[in-house]
């Protein structure tokens, strides 16, 4: 749905953005994740068509950047990092501006549909000022989705949203995706990037990393197994060394931590020797390596 | 075509719901229609004209006097210096209006999701001129219908309006004003996309309105007087002007430049 190659972004002096290269395959959620100044703005607004680029080539739902402009446009939908709603038209004004703009035919179906959907409904003919943060960013994901492009670039979609406002929006994304949305999300929120994105790209300026969520900590760390037991003891941390599969082992409070290839493998013959050399074992768990620790090994 | 008329639309519901925006376009006509209307009611009197003479006048605008009594003429006088301000209207309206139009989209951060739809440059902006010039446009057209009809209340016999609605000044209302329009427009929203303030692009798209008043006062103070050839002539130099504006404006109406400097 997206191809990009060696796409490139300099303003003067200022290289925004480094000679990406990625595709987004169709219905995917992608994140793409990166500090601030990476370029992650850019590259949405270059994929949008709100920008060209400097150099590199880039084709958006089959329509290639800087040649096809208007038709990029009429097939994405943009969140962009500030709602830029109009603040004295009421909401039903705002989005019926935009699906005019965006050659709707019916207009006045398709605010009211979306309207529902997100639940504005009832609020519709209230001006945008008198909307609480979460429901100017709902209005703004409404209006994104208008004119159902292929693509929709969500930059920062809960971005200071409460708790329960955020969760509505993710499971609002998912829904999207279920329709068969391709989903462009940026965000700083790496837990809510964990647990929609089917694959992640991290950049800063350039690509650092691009893979599925599990791949990516499978790259960048062992898998590691936690064993609780009731009292753990050097003997054990010996018993469990001593196994040809066990990469690292250290002993935390109660706990042995096991550094391991192929757990699923492992484990059990790893389990026999701790219950043959006497351990009480309560529980075992894998450590999940959270995806903030490994975007910060990449980009630091 | 339509989606000139889609923005549009929305610079109306949008812009008429600002005060400011709203008093300059009522304000300004009403004042700008009863002030001579005034003058004219005050000194324009049968007795005040009593002693005057076309030869008191100056003698480019004595000839403009012709076929007139002295009394008409001498009204004529009076009224002719303020004709202008229907002139300026069509400038000082529109260079509020447009001022605002690309960089309050720019501080309320509405532009970029604008520039993401399917809209071109030339629609987007020629949108937003004739949101900015129609109203000011049916506003000076308005005034000076109402301050034709006061003329004929406040005067005996039809002369001065015959005079005020002769040929001369309606085509300078009819025809120059929209043209005027259009160069304030033009300029307003030169000025709008390359200001990241609301209030300096106001104030510098008001300069927009000193060449005017600089005929204005020349006119007051006896130096010209608008006359058939002048109007035909600056009818030509709008019009001019107005075609390199438009283009200078589109040109200068960098999407990029907008959406990646403003901060």
């Amino acid at each position: 749905m997206i191809v990009v190659k060696g796409l490139t972004k300099r303003f003067g002096d200022v290289l925004a953005v480094d000679g990406l290269d990625m595709e987004v395959k169709p219905g995917e959620i992608f994140g793409f994740l990166g500090p601030n100044g990476a370029g992650k703005t850019t590259t949405i607004r270059m994929l949008s068509a709100l920008i060209s680029p400097t150099s590199g080539e880039a084709k958006v739902a089959g329509y290639e950047v800087g040649r096809e402009d208007n038709e990029i446009r009429r097939n994405v939908g943009i969140l962009t990092e500030s709602p830029g709603l109009y603040a004295r038209l009421s909401a039903e004004r705002n989005l019926s501006f935009f699906a005019e703009l965006y050659d709707v035919e019916d207009v006045a179906g398709q605010v009211e549909r979306y309207l529902r959907l997100l639940g504005l409904w009832d609020r519709r003919g209230d001006v945008a000022a008198t909307f609480s943060k979460g429901m100017r960013q709902k209005l703004a994901i409404a209006r994104a989705m208008l004119h159902e492009p292929k693509v929709l670039f969500l930059d920062e979609p809960t971005a200071g949203l409460d708790p329960e406002m955020a969760r509505l929006v993710r499971e609002f994304i998912n829904e999207l995706k279920d329709r068969g949305r391709t989903i462009f999300l940026c965000t700083h929120n790496l837990d809510e990037a964990d647990r929609l994105c089917d694959r992640i790209a991290v950049v800063n300026t350039r690509l650092l990393a691009l893979d599925t969520p599990e791949a990516l900590r499978a790259k960048l760390y062992d898998r590691v197994v936690v064993i609780h037991l009731s009292a753990a003891s050097p003997a054990y941390e010996k018993v469990v060394s001593e196994q040809s599969f066990v990469r690292s082992v250290e002993i935390k409070d109660n706990k042995l931590v096991v550094g391991l290839d192929d757990p699923e493998r492992n484990n059990p013959e790893l389990i026999r020797a701790l219950v043959d050399a006497g351990a009480d074992i309560q529980f075992v768990g894998e450590l999940r390596r959270s995806l903030e620790e490994i975007y910060l090994r990449l980009v630091k | 075509m339509r989606k000139i008329w889609v923005i549009a639309r929305k610079e109306w519901a949008e812009v008429f719901k600002n005060r400011f925006v709203l008093f300059t376009v009522i304000f300004m006509p009403l004042m700008m229609t009863a002030l001579p209307l005034i003058i004219l009611y005050t000194m324009g009197t049968p007795e005040e004209m009593a002693g005057f003479s076309a030869a008191d006048m100056p003698a480019s605008f004595a000839d403009l006097c012709e076929g007139l009594s002295s009394e008409t003429c001498g009204q004529y006088f009076i009224v002719s210096q303020f004709m202008l301000l229907f002139m300026l209207m069509p400038l000082a309206i529109p260079a509020t209006f447009a001022s605002y139009s690309i960089v309050g989209e720019k501080t309320t951060r509405t532009l970029e999701p604008v520039l993401a739809t399917p809209v071109t440059t030339l629609e987007l902006l020629a949108g937003k001129a004739v949101a900015a010039a129609l109203p000011a446009i049916g506003a000076t057209w308005l005034s000076f219908s109402v301050f034709s009809l006061g003329v004929a209340i406040l005067t005996e016999g039809p002369g001065l309006l015959r005079q005020v609605t002769g040929p001369l000044w309606l085509f300078a209302i009819v025809v120059i004003g929209p043209l005027l329009a259009v160069a304030a427009v033009s300029i307003a929203i030169m000025v709008s996309s390359r200001a990241n303030d609301p209030r300096v692009a106001e104030q510098i798209s008001m300069l927009v309105i000193l060449p005017l008043l600089g005929l204005f006062f020349a006119q007051i103070s006896g130096l010209i007087f608008i006359n058939e050839t002048m109007i035909l002539w600056m009818a030509i130099g709008v019009a001019v002007l107005d075609v390199g504006l438009l283009a200078f404006a589109t040109q200068l109406f960098q999407r990029e430049a907008i959406l990646t400097r403003w901060k």
